[in-house]
C-alpha cells in the first residue's frame, strides 16, 4: 500500500534523482549544522545579524553552547533521516513537494536554537512548523492523513500564539528585541510578568514538546506523516518545545520561584506516565513510538524541573547532576527515537504495515532491520547496554540524593518522583518487548508480513548511522562529557556554578558516592554470557546429534500463525489494571444461528483506544469555543455599514490605548 | 581492590552457580518435610541439570536466535550481579562497574531476554507467560527502586558497598521504621521476580496458571538447564542480596585475608540457607492469587516502598 | 498456628522405600535418580490415573527416588502412557513422543496400556500402546498399584 503520486501521470520523472538531490541536501544541512554546533560548543558563540532581511528590527542569530547543542543534535539526526530518505522517497514514489520541503524543514529546525531574537525565533518557528506541516500532508489523499494534517495545524498555531504572546510580553518587559537586551533586563521584571511569561511559554513550548494535556497532535500527526518526517519530527521538533523552556524560563527568567520547578516536574511526570502507559497499550507500530516521545520528553522536563527546584532550594551539585541527565536524555531520544521511525518506515514501506497485530516473523526476512529496531527498543527501555541507560542513571542518582535538611516539597517531590520514573521505566521495557517481541519475532501472521524482503542500501545506511550514535550512548557516554560540561556551563542557574559529573568511562558524580560504568558493564556481561554458553557445553559429548523439529502444540498437529499472540493481547493484562484510566471502547456483538437461540454463530469482539485526555479536556473546550462562535455569528448579518462601523471602533479602542 | 579481593569475587561467582541448585534443592526439602513426604532430597536438581545438559539440543522451526540465546543471557546477567553484589567480600572489583541501579537493571535485562524467547515460540503459551510475566515485571519495578531508594537515603549512596559498611557501622539503622519497610517490600518483589508463590506456582502443571514456567515449555536439554540453573541462581542471588543488605554482619571488608574470606562464606551460607527455609516454610501456608489480585499485591508493596522512603526521609531530616 | 500442631502430629506418613529393585532400563543418559516424566492419557478410564497421583502424594512420594511430573514433553526423559490409544489420540501421542529430546523411554501403565485390557476389540480403539510407539517398560494391573508403579520407576530411576 504505497502512496500513490500526486497529480497525473508524471512523464519522464526520475525519482530516484530527485529522492537522492532531496536527501542529499537534507543531509548536507544536517552536516553542516553538526559541524557549526560543535564548533560553537567547543570554540568561541558566533553572532549573524542581517539588517535588511526584516523592517524594522532585522534578523540576528546568536548561538551559544546551549543552542549548539541542540544545533548538533538536529544535524546528525537530519544526516541519518537524509541519508534514509534517498532510498525511501525513492521508493515511496514521493511528490516534489515533499523532497522540496524536507531540506526546508531542517533549515527552519536548526534556524530555531540559534536565533538571538524575538522576532528571529517567531520566524523561524514558524517556517519550521509550516513546512512540517506539509510535511505530515505528504500522503493527503488518505482520510486519515488529512484529519491528522488539520489537529496538528491547529494545535501548533494555538501554540505559536501562546509563544508569541509571552514573547511579545518578554520584549516589551525587557525593553527590546534581541535575547541579550532581555537578560540583561530580566532582573527586573515584575514577578506578575515572569509569572505570565512562565505560563505561557509552559503552554506554547510544552504543546510542542508533547506534554500532558496538549499532546493529543502528537500520536497523530507522527504516525500518519511518512517515516523521515517522523523521526524529524521526534527526535529534533519536539527538542525545540524543551529548548524554549530552558531558554526563555530558565536562563533567560533567571533563577525562578520554586513552584516553577514543581510545576515542571509535576507535567513532566504526569506526561511520562501518561504517555508510556499508553505506548503499552498501543497496537500500532508507529502511534507507539509517539507515545514513547511524550514519554521521554514528560521525563526530560521531569529532570529540568527537578534542576531548578534543587538549584532554587540551594543544592547546586544535584542539580547539576539533574540537568546533565535532562540533556544526555535529550541526546540519546534523538538518536534511539529516529532510529526507532526510520525501522518501523522500512516495516512501512516493506509490508504496507504499521499493525503489530498484523506483523510478525520479520526477523528472518529483514534481519538488519530486525536488529536495528532492537538497538532502538533496548535504548528506549533504559535497560543496561541500552542508550537510554546513562541518563536514567543520572536521573535517579540526583533525585535520591537531594538535599534531607530543606522543606518539605523536596522531601514529598523526589520520592514521587523516583516512584514515577520507575513505573515509566517499568512501562516503557513492556512497551519495548511488545513492540520487537509481536513486530518481529516469531512467525508472520498475516501475508504481507510474511511478503517482506529487506530495505535497499541507503535506508540501511541512514538506520545504522542513527544505530551508530545510540551505541555510543549505550557504552561511551564518556565521549559526550566535554560537550555536556560546556553546555552546563552556561546555565548558572541549573547548577551550572557546581562541578557537574564527570563522564568517564566510569560515570561519578562529584561530592556523592556513586558511580557506573556503562561500557565496562557491556563488557562484563558479554564475557558472562561467554561464560554461561561456555556452561552450558559441558557434556556435550555425551550428547545425541541437535536436531530441529516443530513446535510442541500440545499434541495438536500444526500451529497456525494467527495462533500466536498478538499486541493486543500481550498487553491485555496492562490494560487490565489500568482500566480506570485507559477507559477502552469494548464492544461485543453475538450473532445466533437463525435456527437455535442456543447456538452462537459468531462472536465479533471490536475495542478502541482512545486518548483519554483528548476525550475529557479537548471534547468540552471544542464544544464550548463552538458555542461562543454560534454567538458572534449574530454579529455577522451581512451589512456593509455594520462591518464598517465595526472597524472604525476598533481604530478608535487601538488609538485611545496606545495614547 | 587487592589480589584476594578479586578472588572473592571470584568466589562468589562459583559459589552461586554451585550452591544455588541446592538452595533450590534445599527449599524443595523443606516443603516436602512439612508436608510429610521424604522429598528428593538436597542434590537433585543438580541431578537434574547434569541429566539435562546430555540431552539434544532441539531447534523448534520458526524460532530465532533470540530463541537460541536468551538462556545464556539470562545465565550471564545472573553471573554478573553475582560477581558485582557484596556477597563474601565487599571489594569487589566490579564495585564501580554498578550500583544497586546498575543490578537492578540486569536483572530486568535477563527478564526481557526470556520474555522475548517465550514470544519468539510463536505459541499461544508462549506469548501468555511472556505476556504475563512482563505485566508483573512492570509492576515489580517501581517497587524495588523506591526500595533501592530508601536503602540509599541513610548512605547517601546507591553504590553497594557503602550500603552495606554504613549498614554494618549503625546497626541500628536496621530496626528503623523505614528499613524495616524497605525489608518487607523487597521480600514481595523477590517473591514476585523469580515466581514464588504466593504470585506464581513454580510447579504447576496447569498451563493457565503458568507464569514463568510457560515461557520456558518450548526449551530442552542444554538451553532447560541454562534456564532452570538461571532462575535457581536468581533467587539465591537476590536472597543474598537481601540479606547483607539488612544483615550485612559477617561479610569480609574491602581489603580481606585469607580467614575473613572463609567467615564470610560461612556467614553467607547461613543467611541464605534461613531465609530460603523461611521462604519455603511460609509457602506450605499460602496458596497462589489470581493473576488478577497479583497487581494489587504489587501495589501494596510499592505502599511499603514509599512509605518506607518518606520515613526514611522524614527520619534523617529530624536527624 | 493450627496447622504447625498438625504438621508436627503427624510427621512423616510416608511408606518405608524397601529395597531398590534391580535396574532392567539403563537411565536414559546415563544419570540415576534423575528421571522426568510426561503423562500422556490415550484413552483411559482413569483409574490408573489416580493410582499415578496417589504414587506421587505423601503417602508413596514417588520423588523420593527421583522421579518427577512435567508439564511439557519438551522438558522430560519418559512418556508415561496410559489407556488403550483411540484413534483420535493416535497422532497427539505420536507428536508427544516427537517432541521428547532424546534419549527418551516410553512407560505404559496399566493392562490397557500394555495388552489392550478390557477395550482391546472395542471400535474406537488403535491397539495396545505398544502398536503405536516403542515400550520400554511394561507396568501391567488394572489398575496397578502405587507401588508397583514405583517398583517399576526405579527399574529406571537406578535409585
Amino acid at each position: 500500500m504505497l502512496p500513490a503520486p500526486v497529480g497525473g501521470p508524471v512523464p519522464e520523472r526520475h525519482v530516484g534523482a530527485e529522492a537522492a538531490l532531496s536527501g542529499g541536501l537534507t543531509s548536507l544541512l544536517g552536516a553542516a549544522g553538526l559541524a557549526l554546533g560543535l564548533s560553537v560548543i567547543f570554540g568561541d558563540p558566533r553572532h549573524l545579524r542581517i539588517g535588511w532581511l526584516l523592517p524594522l528590527v532585522g534578523v540576528s542569530f546568536d548561538l551559544d553552547p546551549l543552542g549548539g547543542v541542540f544545533v548538533a543534535a538536529t544535524g546528525a539526526v537530519s544526516v541519518a533521516v537524509g541519508v534514509y530518505s534517498v532510498g525511501y522517497a525513492k521508493r515511496g514514489r514521493w511528490a516534489r513537494l515533499p523532497m522540496v520541503t524536507l531540506p526546508l524543514f531542517v533549515a527552519g529546525l536548526l534556524l530555531v536554537p540559534a536565533a538571538g531574537s524575538v522576532t528571529t525565533f517567531l520566524l523561524s518557528w514558524e517556517l519550521m512548523a509550516a513546512t512540517s506541516l506539509v510535511l505530515v500532508l505528504s500522503e493527503h489523499r488518505r482520510d486519515a492523513v488529512r484529519s491528522a494534517g488539520a489537529f496538528y495545524a491547529v494545535m501548533t498555531q494555538l501554540g505559536f500564539v501562546a509563544i508569541l504572546l509571552a514573547l511579545v510580553i518578554l520584549a516589551a518587559a525587557g525593553g527590546g528585541d534581541t535575547f541579550a537586551t532581555i537578560a540583561a533586563h530580566a532582573p527586573g521584571l515584575t514577578s506578575g510578568t515572569r509569572t505570565t511569561v512562565f505560563l505561557l511559554t509552559l503552554v506554547g513550548f510544552g504543546s510542542k514538546a508533547g506534554l500532558l494535556p496538549l499532546h493529543a497532535w502528537l500520536p497523530k500527526a507522527h504516525p500518519e506523516a511518512p517515516s523521515p518526517v517522523s523521526a524529524l519530527m521526534s527526535a529534533a521538533m519536539v527538542n525545540m518545545g524543551i529548548y524554549g523552556i530552558i531558554r526563555i524560563d530558565l536562563q533567560l527568567l533567571g533563577p525562578g520561584p520554586h513552584w516553577w520547578g514543581l510545576t515542571l516536574m509535576i507535567f513532566g511526570a504526569l506526561s511520562a506516565v501518561f504517555g508510556v502507559l499508553q505506548a503499552s497499550v498501543a497496537t500500532d507500530l508507529k502511534q507507539l513510538l509517539a507515545y514513547s516521545t511524550t514519554e521521554n520528553m514528560g521525563l526530560v522536563t521531569l529532570a529540568l524541573g527537578a534542576a531548578a527546584l534543587l538549584s532554587s532550594s540551594g543544592a547546586p551539585a544535584v542539580a547539576a547532576i539533574a540537568m546533565t541527565a535532562a540533556l544526555l536524555h535529550l541526546l540519546s531520544h534523538a538518536a534511539f527515537k529516529s532510529l526507532g521511525f526510520l525501522a518501523a518506515g522500512s516495516v512501512l514501506s516493506a509490508t504496507g504495515l504499521r499493525d503489530l497485530d498484523k506483523l510478525g516473523g520479520l526477523a528472518r526476512r529483514m534481519p538488519a532491520t530486525t536488529v536495528l529496531f532492537g538497538i532502538a527498543a533496548l535504548g528506549a527501555s533504559g535497560l543496561p547496554l541500552g542508550a537510554g541507560f546513562a541518563s536514567e542513571w543520572l536521573l535517579f542518582q540526583s533525585l535520591i540524593h537531594s538535599p534531607h535538611d530543606s522543606n518539605t516539597v523536596l522531601a514529598l517531590a523526589m520520592p514521587l518522583s523516583v516512584g514515577a520514573v520507575a513505573l515509566t521505566t517499568g512501562l516503557g521495557i513492556a512497551a519495548m518487548v511488545k513492540a520487537f517481541g509481536v513486530g518481529f519475532l516469531a512467525r508472520p501472521r498475516t501475508a504481507a508480513a510474511g511478503a517482506a524482503r529487506e530495505a535497499p542500501a541507503s535506508m540501511l545506511a541512514g538506520m545504522s548511522l542513527a544505530a551508530a550514535a545510540c551505541t555510543v550512548f549505550a557504552v561511551a557516554p564518556v565521549l559526550l562529557g566535554p560537550t555536556l560540561r560546556h553546555v552546563l556551563g552556561e546555565l548558572p542557574t541549573l547548577g551550572g556554578s557546581a562541578e557537574g559529573p564527570a563522564l568517564g568511562t566510569i560515570l561519578r558524580l562529584p561530592g556523592v558516592a556513586g558511580s557506573i560504568s556503562p561500557g565496562l558493564l557491556a563488557a562484563a556481561l558479554v564475557i558472562a554470557i561467554l561464560l554461561a554458553v561456555g556452561i552450558a557445553r559441558w557434556s556435550t559429548r555425551h550428547r545425541p546429534p541437535a536436531t530441529e523439529t516443530a513446535l510442541w502444540a500440545c499434541g495438536a498437529d500444526a500451529l497456525g500463525p494467527r495462533m500466536q499472540y498478538t499486541a493486543t493481547s500481550f498487553a491485555e493484562p496492562l490494560q487490565r489494571v489500568f482500566d480506570d484510566i485507559l477507559r477502552p471502547d469494548t464492544d461485543v456483538e453475538i450473532t445466533h444461528f437463525a435456527e437455535s437461540q442456543y447456538l452462537v454463530e459468531k462472536v465479533t469482539y471490536r475495542t478502541r483506544l482512545d486518548d483519554p485526555v483528548e476525550q475529557r479536556f479537548y471534547t468540552p473546550v471544542v464544544r464550548a469555543v463552538r458555542m461562543w462562535a454560534q454567538l458572534v455569528r449574530r454579529a455577522h448579518n451581512g451589512s456593509i455599514h455594520l462591518y464598517l462601523t465595526y472597524g472604525a471602533l476598533w481604530m478608535l479602542i487601538v488609538l485611545l490605548v496606545a495614547k | 581492590m587487592s589480589a584476594l579481593g578479586g578472588a572473592a569475587a571470584a568466589l562468589q561467582v562459583v559459589g552461586v552457580l554451585a550452591g544455588a541448585p541446592l538452595v533450590v534443592g534445599g527449599m524443595r526439602q523443606v516443603r516436602a518435610r512439612l508436608e510429610g513426604r521424604t522429598g528428593g532430597g538436597i542434590a537433585q536438581p543438580w541431578r537434574d541439570l547434569r541429566k539435562q545438559l546430555r540431552k539434544q539440543q532441539i531447534t523448534p522451526r520458526g524460532t530465532t536466535v533470540v530463541f537460541a540465546l536468551a538462556p545464556a543471557v539470562v545465565a550471564g546477567s545472573t553471573l554478573l550481579i553475582a560477581a558485582i553484589v557484596p556477597l563474601i567480600a565487599l571489594g569487589s572489583p566490579l564495585d564501580s562497574v554498578a550500583d544497586l541501579f546498575g543490578v537492578v537493571g540486569l536483572l530486568f535485562l535477563g527478564t526481557v531476554a526470556l520474555t522475548l524467547a517465550g514470544l519468539d515460540t510463536g505459541t499461544a503459551f508462549g506469548g501468555m507467560g511472556s505476556s504475563r510475566e512482563i505485566t508483573i515485571a512492570a509492576l515489580v519495578e517501581p517497587t524495588i527502586l523506591l526500595a533501592v531508594f530508601a536503602l540509599s537515603v541513610p548512605g547517601h549512596s546507591a553504590n553497594l558497598a557503602a550500603i552495606v559498611t554504613g549498614t554494618t557501622h549503625n546497626p541500628g539503622q536496621v530496626l528503623t521504621p523505614g528499613s524495616l519497610l524497605a525489608f518487607v517490600a523487597l521480600i514481595i518483589v523477590i517473591i514476585a521476580e523469580t515466581g514464588r508463590l504466593p504470585v506464581d506456582n513454580p510447579t504447576t502443571h496447569l498451563e493457565l496458571t503458568m507464569i514463568h514456567e510457560a515461557m520456558i515449555l518450548e526449551y530442552a536439554g542444554p538451553k532447560l538447564a541454562l534456564v532452570e540453573w538461571a532462575s535457581a541462581m536468581r533467587l539465591t542471588v537476590l536472597l543474598a542480596l537481601v540479606a547483607n543488605l539488612f544483615l550485612p554482619w559477617g561479610i569480609a571488608g574491602a581489603d580481606p585475608s585469607l580467614l575473613t574470606i572463609v567467615l564470610g562464606v560461612a556467614a553467607i551460607t547461613i543467611k541464605v540457607v534461613v531465609l530460603a527455609s523461611l521462604l519455603a516454610a511460609g509457602e506450605v501456608f499460602i496458596a497462589k492469587l489470581r493473576l488478577f489480585r497479583v497487581p494489587e499485591l504489587l501495589a501494596g508493596s510499592f505502599l511499603l516502598a514509599l512509605l518506607a522512603v518518606t520515613a526514611s526521609y522524614v527520619l534523617a531530616a529530624s536527624n | 498456628m493450627s496447622w504447625l500442631a498438625k504438621i508436627r502430629r503427624v510427621g512423616r506418613m510416608v511408606e518405608p522405600a524397601g529395597e531398590a529393585p534391580e535396574v532392567t532400563v539403563a537411565p536414559p543418559t546415563g544419570v540415576t535418580g534423575s528421571l522426568q516424566l510426561r503423562h500422556v492419557d490415550s484413552g483411559s478410564c482413569n483409574g490408573c490415573e489416580l493410582e499415578i497421583a496417589g504414587a506421587f502424594s505423601p503417602v508413596y512420594d514417588a520423588e523420593r527416588f527421583g522421579a518427577r511430573l512435567v508439564a511439557s514433553p519438551r522438558h522430560a526423559d519418559a512418556v508415561l502412557a496410559t489407556g488403550v490409544v483411540t484413534h483420535n489420540m493416535r497422532q497427539p501421542l505420536l507428536n508427544t513422543l516427537n517432541a521428547v529430546p532424546e534419549p527418551r523411554l516410553v512407560i505404559a501403565v496399566g493392562d490397557c496400556a500394555c495388552n489392550g485390557g478390557v477395550f482391546t476389540k472395542g471400535y474406537g480403539v488403535v491397539g495396545p500402546v505398544g502398536d503405536v510407539i516403542p515400550v520400554d517398560v511394561h507396568v501391567p494391573g488394572c489398575p496397578p498399584t502405587p507401588p508397583q508403579i514405583i517398583a517399576a520407576l526405579r527399574t529406571v530411576t537406578g535409585r
